[in-house]
């Protein structure tokens, strides 16, 4: 059994605009002990689909799957009550902004040891001592005294550390960080993302990583979920992915990579991402795609088989050769 | 913080001194002569008339009765009523508690209710109950105090009979007071019914006092809410999986307040003002009233004394509601 196993995941937006799929037919699995990377430009719906699952977005949102399971509990159906035993306690998520993730009104020590307190019901004395050892344990130098500390007296990389010992709190079964080293300084980054994985390898939680770095992709995770518009637009394991992508977007987005795993964002490709206003018909990503033809203009693609990394493409690349392809079938022939 | 305190003390001083110089030269803008006043219909002598001034020393130089005026302030005399030949200060004393007491139970009404109420406008925003809420409020904030006081007279005094029209407590019973406030010198006093009729005499004005306060705490604190529930550290606190009641009651509404703590605090000087008209109404005898009918009788010393304690009364809850703003702010109170 999966620990985290979503099918057909669609979160739709209301807004004054009339509503907006911010994501589309997500499907994710991640075991226990495993690292799934998710990948995509800014928009693509990366950390709705992970708010969703964590039950956070606001009152605006829709959520649809056709299965939500997570460690054997069936998410879609459960109470708010059921799911925010669960929430914090066995899924633990941490946020891009480390500075404006912690509460400025209440010391660090205070927000760590009420997950605490709330969850597992430990008294004061205990969660004083387990916080301390959390803190300790995220790499926090002087814990006693930092627990004591407000959030604007700390660095965004104790923050961070703080966020993550917070999530940590009661051992979960999965974290999910959303960019946790997007906001950080360049040396902190490498620190922060080191402590993360060294924490999943010793605990074996399933870790959910979600980046816009190529290079983070390559050294950390495991399995890896490139998004694009809200849709998956192909799944594979790492080395796999880095080997031979069968999206487009996905081979462009290695292609422009200058130099593998050194660079900080995702490489720029020419165009940007749908909006909400500006969707194409037929594949979402054929104004950017330098394979698109007509037939992807008017035609939804399917997924391919998973031994073309379930790309969601009409012509998935093999080798970097779009298979089916009209033009290169010419070629071919 | 400390420093922080003592700075703020020390930038009273020259507010002090200013509004010291206003009060004093504002009450002389006023047409019409207090001495004229004294001589009623009869009129007096020219000779009479400058004795009087001379006593009551009108007919020195500006500067040396301001300058005579500030010294007898720094020594705690504020002078005396022409009209009653009391202490300012002393009259001041006796008819503080009264209106301490109708402004005490108005903001606590304005609280009790306007923080939840806004609380609840935003939890729900967009919500036929936020609608509500906000309408009631945009009204009581546009209510002419006059009038709504005389139209809640004319409902539950007149037609339901339900409360009396005027004082703080009906004359069948007399104690002396022991802290000024009604509503327990009637309990002390053991007089059966005591209680009760202060109470009643008490709950119109300060609803009618209460009323304004009440409709802006309810919108800042509104608009507080829907900025505070949208920060990323509210979304940590639901991702605790910790129930909404703590996370809109904790961690939202603690960041809430500190801008609505300032808005209470800046109340006080709406009250204060609001008391004026409401004591008028309900004919409470308070230090509103107090200054409407000085300002009839051009009672000098007491309107210029007057306004010179209320200032202070502001400035002093200023100071006050900065002090609290730097408690319940982390990001102050660390500050050097
Ligand atoms: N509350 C909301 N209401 C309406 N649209 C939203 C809301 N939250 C997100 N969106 C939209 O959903 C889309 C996906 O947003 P999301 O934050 O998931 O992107 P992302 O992949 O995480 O991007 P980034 O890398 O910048 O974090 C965006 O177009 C965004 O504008
Ligand atoms: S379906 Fe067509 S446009 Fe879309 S990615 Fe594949 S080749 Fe490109
Ligand atoms: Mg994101």
């Amino acid at each position: 059994m999966s620990l985290l196993d979503i099918r057909n995941l669609t979160v739709e937006f209301r807004t004054a605009q009339g509503p907006f799929r911010a994501v589309d037919g997500v499907d994710l699995v991640v075991d226990q002990g495993e690292i799934l990377s998710i990948v995509g430009e800014s928009g693509s719906g990366k950390s709705v689909a992970m708010l969703a699952t964590m039950g956070l977005l606001p009152w605006t949102a829709t959520v649809t799957a056709d299965r939500m399971a997570f460690d054997g509990h069936d998410l879609l159906t459960m109470s708010r009550r059921e799911r925010r035993r669960i929430v914090g306690r066995d899924m633990a998520m941490i946020f891009q902004e480390p500075m404006t993730s912690l509460n400025p009104c209440f010391t660090v020590g205070f927000q760590i040891k009420e997950t605490l307190r709330y969850h597992l019901g430990l008294d004061r004395k205990a969660a004083h001592e387990r916080a301390v050892e959390l803190m300790r344990q995220v790499g926090i130098p002087e814990p006693e005294r930092r627990l004591s500390a407000f959030p604007h007296q700390m660095s965004g990389g104790m923050s961070q550390r703080c966020m993550i010992a917070m999530a940590l709190a009661c051992k979960p079964k999965l974290l999910i960080a959303d960019e946790p080293t997007t906001a950080l300084d360049v040396t902190i980054q490498a620190q922060i993302l080191d402590l993360l994985v060294g924490l999943q390898r010793d605990s074996g939680m399933g870790l959910v990583l979600i980046t816009h770095d190529m290079g983070v992709v390559a050294e950390t995770a495991e399995r890896v979920v490139v998004q694009y518009a809200g849709q998956q637009v192909e799944q594979q394991d790492v080395k796999a992915l880095f080997e031979d992508p069968h999206h487009p977007y996905t081979a462009a987005l290695l292609a422009a990579l200058p130099e593998r795993a050194t660079s900080k964002e995702l490489p720029s490709i020419p165009g940007v991402v749908p909006g909400q206003g500006d969707r194409p018909t037929g594949c979402l990503f054929n104004p950017r795609c330098r394979f698109a033809t007509d037939h992807c203009r008017k035609v939804v693609p399917p997924h391919a088989s998973s031994e073309m990394g379930r790309a969601l493409c009409h012509y998935p690349l093999r080798h970097g050769v779009p298979t089916g392809h009209p033009a290169h079938m010419e070629a071919a022939s | 913080m400390l420093s922080f305190f003592l700075r703020r003390l020390l930038l009273l001083i020259p507010t002090f001194i200013g509004v010291s110089i206003v009060s004093f030269a504002f009450i002389r803008l006023l047409p019409g002569d207090p001495i004229m006043l004294m001589a009623g219909e009869r009129g007096m002598s020219a000779e009479r008339y400058l004795e009087l001034q001379h006593q009551f020393g009108y007919d020195r130089p500006l500067v040396v009765q301001y300058l005579d005026y500030l010294w007898g302030v720094l020594q705690g005399d504020l002078g005396q009523s022409i009209v009653t030949k009391r202490p300012v200060l002393q009259e001041f004393f006796t008819l503080f508690p009264a209106t301490l007491e109708l402004s005490l139970c108005a903001i606590t009404i304005a609280v009790a209710i306007g923080v939840p109420a806004g609380v609840l406008a935003a939890v729900k925003r967009g919500s036929f109950l936020d609608q509500a809420i906000m309408g009631t409020a945009l009204v009581g904030y546009s209510m002419p105090i006059f009038w709504w006081g005389l139209l809640l007279i004319i409902l539950f005094s007149g037609v339901l009979g339900w409360t009396p029209v005027s004082g703080r407590i009906s004359l069948m019973f007399f104690f002396p007071p022991v802290t000024g406030f009604m509503l327990i010198d009637s309990l002390l006093s053991g007089q059966a019914g005591a209680f009760r009729s202060a109470l009643s005499h008490l709950v119109l004005p300060s609803i009618v006092l209460a009323t304004i306060p009440l409709a802006v705490i309810a919108r800042q604190t509104r608009s507080a809410m829907l900025e505070v529930l949208s920060e990323d550290y509210v979304r940590t606190a639901r991702a605790k999986g910790l129930p909404s009641r703590r996370v809109v009651g904790l961690h939202a509404l603690r960041n809430a307040l500190i801008p609505v703590i300032t808005t209470i605090g800046l109340q006080v000087g709406v009250l204060l003002a609001g008391a004026i008209l409401t004591e008028t109404i309900f004919s409470w005898p308070g230090i509103g009233k107090w200054m409407v009918d000085s300002v009839f009788r051009r009672d000098y010393p007491v309107i210029q004394g007057g306004l010179l304690i209320i200032a202070g009364i502001i400035m002093l809850v200023n100071l006050l509601v900065d002090v609290l703003y730097g408690l319940v702010n982390p990001r102050i109170r660390h500050a050097r």
